[in-house]
């Protein structure tokens, strides 16, 4: 067994430097789905690069007239930001219901993107609200939006050497919102999960809506047709079942221990309803 | 049994029936107690294991050549390490079984038999090195069909586990091997007349998954096989006994050379009666001559020790118009997974032993699977079979627009009545169960939207057996208690409290402790609810004994009788003419004791008859999200005839645990497996266990029925409560959603299938 | 062998180990530091019993690599009576019965702890839902419940000025 090697950088440069010079070395921030996988066999690097003692990878800056979520801020740390609580509600929700208390103060956002999990509770929240990543590495900085990390079941566009520096998120436009089904309360993965982000005029009239689903495909999907169905509609039945018509088509799940493809299917409509509801109440 | 050890109605307790801190408590809340994971002694080696990833292969061959060549690496043990054994049937705690097959369990053989079986196993300097080792040795297997539905497994083209294996109880023995490996029936009456002659029919299929006991500690053990053939083993257990009993059996020694010392167990619901690890590490050790630990992960857990036999049972239940039940009709199917020893007969005795049924015809058999073997689990085969009653009962009484609790009334058994074997029930406190549960505020507080109620009965037999206790006294007059019972959820507050009771001293006064296999007399499992009955009388029986000493002691040093010498308040007093001031005090008698005949100590080995079931009622209400089958358990109350009730609070604890295990087993808990035989979901975050957030509160309802037969009216408590849940659940969900459904888990999905189904 | 000098603080104690880079926090808590009061139910995260707190924070310790711990403070069961005074959440937790096995109740004790040391009034729901990461398989949590709301009264009185 090759021995594991353990860096903790306090740059981005030496991060970039030491996972390039490595192509099995893998980032660690929360570590609470690396450090399971290597405990299992199913990981094996031959180095860990520890970001948390980057300074510019912990913490909740702003950003623009937007937010930076440092890669390395545990989840707990979002609830904590007044600000992004009150713009992004929906966000700091699904990110506060990954694991229990003690996995949410290592868990991290951008880990939970980068597990490329289907299932994973932040992305799709992350994705409605139109949240885009910073990318470090050997070839320099790239800017892409959240949808584009994960291709696969633990499958990421990220090339070797790259890793995510921070998620970005846009000034507060509507009102967001994420649920997820699970047979407990707590402690589970997601059978199905939903989120929304709606921008509402004056009027009533949904402006712009951004749904996406979790659990329901290889990756979480961001479903187009579904926000399109609620937009220039104030919400009647009608659009709502437009729109939930539009999240059950995109629908390709699989039956796995979690839920039945059918189960999962019926549930992102349900939910997509729920958050819509919901998100539509923080927005006007 | 002296005069003292009788049941006396009315008596007054001083100790009995108050919830005093726990001997062990202040260890376990600042972290110093030492449970079988946190035991280590020097020069230890550590050990792993190597498990099949098949479901079913015969091992054609291992070479483990690099693995022994590997630096650091002490010993290396296979199944050819094992003795071979002669077929031999031994009680393996609540459950027996075939001593070949409890070593094959420990290390396979020429077959595995599921995946997670152990085939080979290391001891190294490092934990890392021995799982290096691991990954060296190769397993030539020839993979063979497996099976994993117990259904499947009965056809006659199924794959076959074992060519030895002929149905127990079959009628004529089989002249060829199945996978059915036992059978049991009852009938009695005319059922067929009765159910045709009946007003209302109920019928059903229910399944029920298999299901892990989910003790937080995994199994650990430490064994130390010395060069004199001496050895010695650290692990917690149900029973450091049966640990040195099977192994010592599983390694053809004599038991006396093995000692076994209990440490504290993290949990064990009856998944900690049997051996798994013991005999492997003794042969580690004496390989490597230094002592050797062996301990499993969570997914060791999950795929090799025993859950609890999954469950189809079909059945049909009669009553006449004004609901009494006239006949029954069972069949159900245990799926014991690869090696046989459940007791189908509990599930037999359980399934109606409730009710007064004239004509029934019962008929269970235990199936052998490609899944590890079960064991036992909390009133193991109970609960299974008491699902299908239980919510066929409820069925019964809606077709017969009456009322649930008042259904069950007409029919409870009471005293007096036959149990399944036709012996009658001692007292039983069934009736008093459902009147409370009919009496109390939450059988008729108003529910809210979505919200259903459900109720079931059930009950567990419970068990005596062997123990032995000693109480001895030190030079002070303190008092020392000693059992060979471990203590897994507060057992040793119950028995200073019946030691406190007996010689009549405060409780604080007594010092209880589990000692090892060397150092007290033998002692069964802490299984079958019989620790606190059993035992328990094993210890007020030593204590009376001391009290006599005590006595006679008195007496001596007055110069009087023992006869004009009572013991009160922790004092004896002297009644003989112009002595009748004399007092001594337990101290100052225990001062004298070299002096007036000795040391002062009792050993009270007994086999205790006269255990008497517990019975339960628990009603459950449900909120059911109508949109996804999402369910919420809002509110339970459980009500259980307790007997006395030593220890309140542990008694309560008891059945708010055996409660909440059994609303995961109907809610959420299930092996799951895929198409090549392995689980699935051998991790907590998917086998789905209750987490707090998740539950209400547990009311508890403590009914006190005094058994006759202990001296403190002791009643078992600990298994009842899990055999009511699973169908009061049901029923609730039922109550809901208007939907029977009749397969475990009540998942959200299959729930919002039913609610779809039309 | 390539093991790594860590330096951190353990229960208020400057402490320094070795330890390779894959060992957990719990395996050094453990097996180097013989502080066995953190236990490990599953390795994974899912089961609470290695709840240890890290600058504050509670966390599972298997979910820890040993060499982030350089530089931190850790707080395990072990450090949260004072001498041989028991913290009024271990009195609460013997006197309403909140232990059968006791396995689990170091990691619920640490995480009872973390929580009232922030809220010094939780709900009901909010006990049940801060501990939702700690299992216990014994209590059906009732006890458990019951005795953090009465720690959570007794720790309120004792700082209400007199």
């Amino acid at each position: 067994m090759a021995s594991l090697a353990f860096h903790a950088p306090d740059s981005i440069a030496d991060a970039i430097a030491l996972l390039a010079a490595d192509p099995s070395a893998r980032p660690l921030a929360g570590g609470t789905d690396l450090i399971v996988q290597m405990r299992s066999g199913r990981s094996a690097p031959g180095a860990i690069v520890d970001l948390k003692r980057i300074r510019q990878l912990t913490g909740i800056r702003s950003h623009g007239t937007g937010f930076a979520i440092g890669a390395a801020t545990p989840c707990t740390a979002l609830k904590a930001d007044t600000a992004l609580v009150a713009a992004w509600p929906g966000v700091v929700e699904a990110a506060n219901l990954i694991g229990s208390v003690q996995v949410r103060n290592r868990a991290t956002i951008t880990g939970n993107l980068c597990n490329a999990s289907p299932a994973a509770d932040s992305v799709p929240a992350l994705i409605a609200a139109s949240a885009t990543c910073l990318i470090a590495g050997p070839k320099g900085e790239r800017e892409v939006a959240v949808e584009t990390i994960a291709t696969g079941p633990g499958r990421t566009s990220l090339a070797p050497g790259e890793f995510v520096v921070e998620i970005r998120l846009p000034a507060r436009a509507g009102g967001d919102a994420y649920l997820r089904s699970i047979p407990r309360t707590e402690m589970d993965i997601a059978v199905v999960g939903a989120g929304a982000n709606l921008t509402i005029d004056a009027d009533g009239t949904c402006a712009a809506a951004r749904i996406a689903i979790g659990a329901a495909a290889p990756t979480a999907l961001l479903v187009a047709a579904a926000g399109a169905a609620l937009v220039g509609t104030r919400f009647d039945d009608a659009a709502l079942e437009r729109m939930a018509d539009a999240v059950r088509a995109a629908c390709r799940p699989i039956d796995d221990k979690r839920g039945t493809a059918k189960y999962r299917t019926a549930m992102a409509g349900v939910l997509a309803r729920r958050v819509v509801a919901i998100a539509r109440q923080r927005a006007g | 049994m002296n005069e003292l050890s009788k049941f006396a109605p009315g008596k007054e307790f001083r100790v009995i029936g108050t919830s005093p801190v726990r001997p062990d408590g202040v260890d376990k809340v600042t972290g110093k107690a030492v449970y079988g994971t946190d035991f280590t002694v020097a020069g230890m080696l550590q050990g792993a294991i190597l498990r099949s990833p098949h479901a079913h292969a015969r091992i054609r061959g291992i070479d483990t050549r690099k693995a022994a060549a590997l630096p650091g690496v002490k010993a290396v043990v296979t199944g050819v390490d094992f003795p071979d054994l002669e077929s031999l049937v031994v009680s393996a705690g609540e459950s027996s079984g075939d001593i070949i097959h409890i070593s094959r369990t420990c290390m396979a053989h020429e077959k595995v038999l599921y995946a997670g079986h152990a085939v080979a196993a290391v001891a190294a300097t490092s934990a890392r090195l021995a799982r290096e080792a691991l990954a060296l040795i190769v397993v030539d297997y020839e993979i063979l069909p497996h099976v994993i539905d117990p259904e499947a497994a009965l056809a006659a083209d199924a794959p076959l586990l074992h060519d030895d294996v002929f149905t127990r109880g079959a009628e004529p023995k089989p002249d060829q091997p199945s996978n059915i490996a036992q059978q049991v029936a009852l009938d009695r009456g005319d059922v067929t007349a009765a159910l045709a002659g009946a007003a209302k029919v109920v019928g059903g299929r229910y399944t029920t998954e298999f299901v892990h006991q989910g003790y937080i500690e995994p199994h650990t053990c430490v064994a130390a096989w010395g060069a004199d053939g001496q050895a010695q083993i650290w692990a917690s257990s149900q029973g450091h006994f049966s640990i040195r009993s099977l192994t010592a059996t599983v390694l053809g020694i004599a038991m006396a050379d093995i000692r076994v010392h209990p440490l504290e167990i993290g949990g064990g619901f009856g998944g900690k009666t049997g051996i798994y690890l013991e005999p492997v590490a003794m042969l580690l050790s004496r390989q490597a001559g230094r002592p050797v630990r062996l301990a499993m992960t969570r997914a060791e857990v999950f795929e090799a020790t025993g859950p609890a036999p999954g469950a189809v049972i079909e059945l049909k239940i009669g009553a006449n118009a004004d609901g009494m039940l006239v006949g029954a009709e069972i069949d159900f199917v245990y799926n014991a997974g690869a090696y046989p020893g459940i007791t189908v007969h509990s599930g037999l005795t359980c399934s109606i032993g409730h009710y007064k049924v004239a004509n029934a015809r019962i008929f269970g058999r235990e199936v052998l699977t490609n899944r590890p073997p079960v064991k036992a689990y909390r009133a193991p085969s109970a609960p299974q079979i008491t699902f299908a009653v239980e919510s066929a009962l409820d069925e019964l009484a809606r077709e017969l627009g009456i009322d649930p609790l008042e259904l069950r009334l007409k029919n409870a058994v009471r005293p007096g009545d036959p149990q399944m074997n036709g012996v009658p029930y001692g007292q039983i406190g069934y009736i008093e169960c459902i009147e409370a549960a009919q009496a109390h505020p939450h059988w008729t507080a108003p529910l809210g939207p979505n919200e259903g109620r459900g109720v079931a009965g059930g009950f567990w037999g419970n068990y005596g057996g062997p123990s032995t206790a000693q109480v001895s006294l030190a030079e002070d007059g303190t008092v020392l208690v000693a059992t060979g019972s471990p203590d897994i959820g507060g057992s040793r507050a119950a028995m200073a409290m019946m030691a406190a009771e007996a010689l009549q001293l405060p409780y604080e006064a007594v010092r209880v402790i589990v000692a090892d296999t060397a150092s007290i007399g033998y002692s069964m499992v802490t299984g079958g609810s019989r620790t606190t009955f059993a035992t328990g009388k094993a210890v007020i029986e030593a204590a009376e004994i001391v009290v006599a000493q005590l006595k006679a002691r008195a007496a001596v040093m007055w110069s009087v009788s023992p006869a004009e010498v009572v013991w009160a308040d922790g004092t004896a007093t002297c009644l003989a003419e112009g002595k009748t001031d004399q007092r001594l005090t337990i101290r100052q008698i225990a001062a004298r004791a070299p002096f007036s005949g000795g040391p002062i100590s009792a050993q009270v080995g007994l086999n205790a008859a006269g255990y008497l079931p517990g019975f339960a009622v628990h009603i459950c209400d449900v909120e059911v999200d109508p949109e996804t089958g999402q369910v919420g358990v809002v509110r339970y109350t459980a009500v259980q005839d307790v007997g006395q009730a030593i220890h309140k609070s542990y008694v309560e604890g008891q059945i708010q645990g055996g409660a909440v295990q059994g609303i995961g087993w109907a809610l959420n808990e299930a092996y799951s497996y895929d198409a090549d035989g392995r689980m699935e979901n051998a991790g907590f975050l998917d086998y789905r266990m209750p987490v707090a957030s998740d539950l209400p509160m547990i009311e508890t309802v403590m009914i006190e029925v005094p058994n006759p037969a202990h001296p403190y009216g002791v009643k078992g408590v600990g298994e009842a409560p899990i055999v009511p849940p699973l169908a009061a659940v049901a029923n609730a969900v039922r109550a809901a959603t208007g939907k029977r459904l009749t397969d475990l888990p009540l998942s959200p999905d299959r729930i919002y299938a039913a609610m779809q189904a039309t | 062998m390539n093991k790594l000098v860590i330096s951190c603080t353990v229960n208020g104690d400057a402490t320094e180990f070795l330890a390779e880079p894959g060992d957990s926090l719990l395996d050094v808590l453990r097996d180097e530091l013989a502080l066995t009061g953190s236990k490990e139910g599953c390795g994974s995260g899912d089961c609470g019993a290695c709840t240890v707190v890290l600058d504050g924070e509670m966390v599972c310790a298997c979910l820890v690599l040993a060499p982030e711990a350089q530089g931190r403070h850790v707080a395990t069961i072990e450090g949260v009576a004072e001498g041989s005074r028991l913290h009024p959440i271990q009195e609460k937790f013997l006197e309403h019965a909140a232990l059968q096995c006791g396995f689990c109740t170091p990691g619920f004790i640490v995480a009872t702890k973390n929580l009232l040391d922030r809220n010094p009034d939780p709900s009901e729901s909010e006990v049940r839902y801060w501990l939702a990461g700690n299992l216990c398989r014994c209590t059906g949590y009732d006890k458990i419940v019951r005795a953090v709301l009465a720690a959570a009264a007794e720790l309120r009185q004792e700082k209400a000025p007199v």
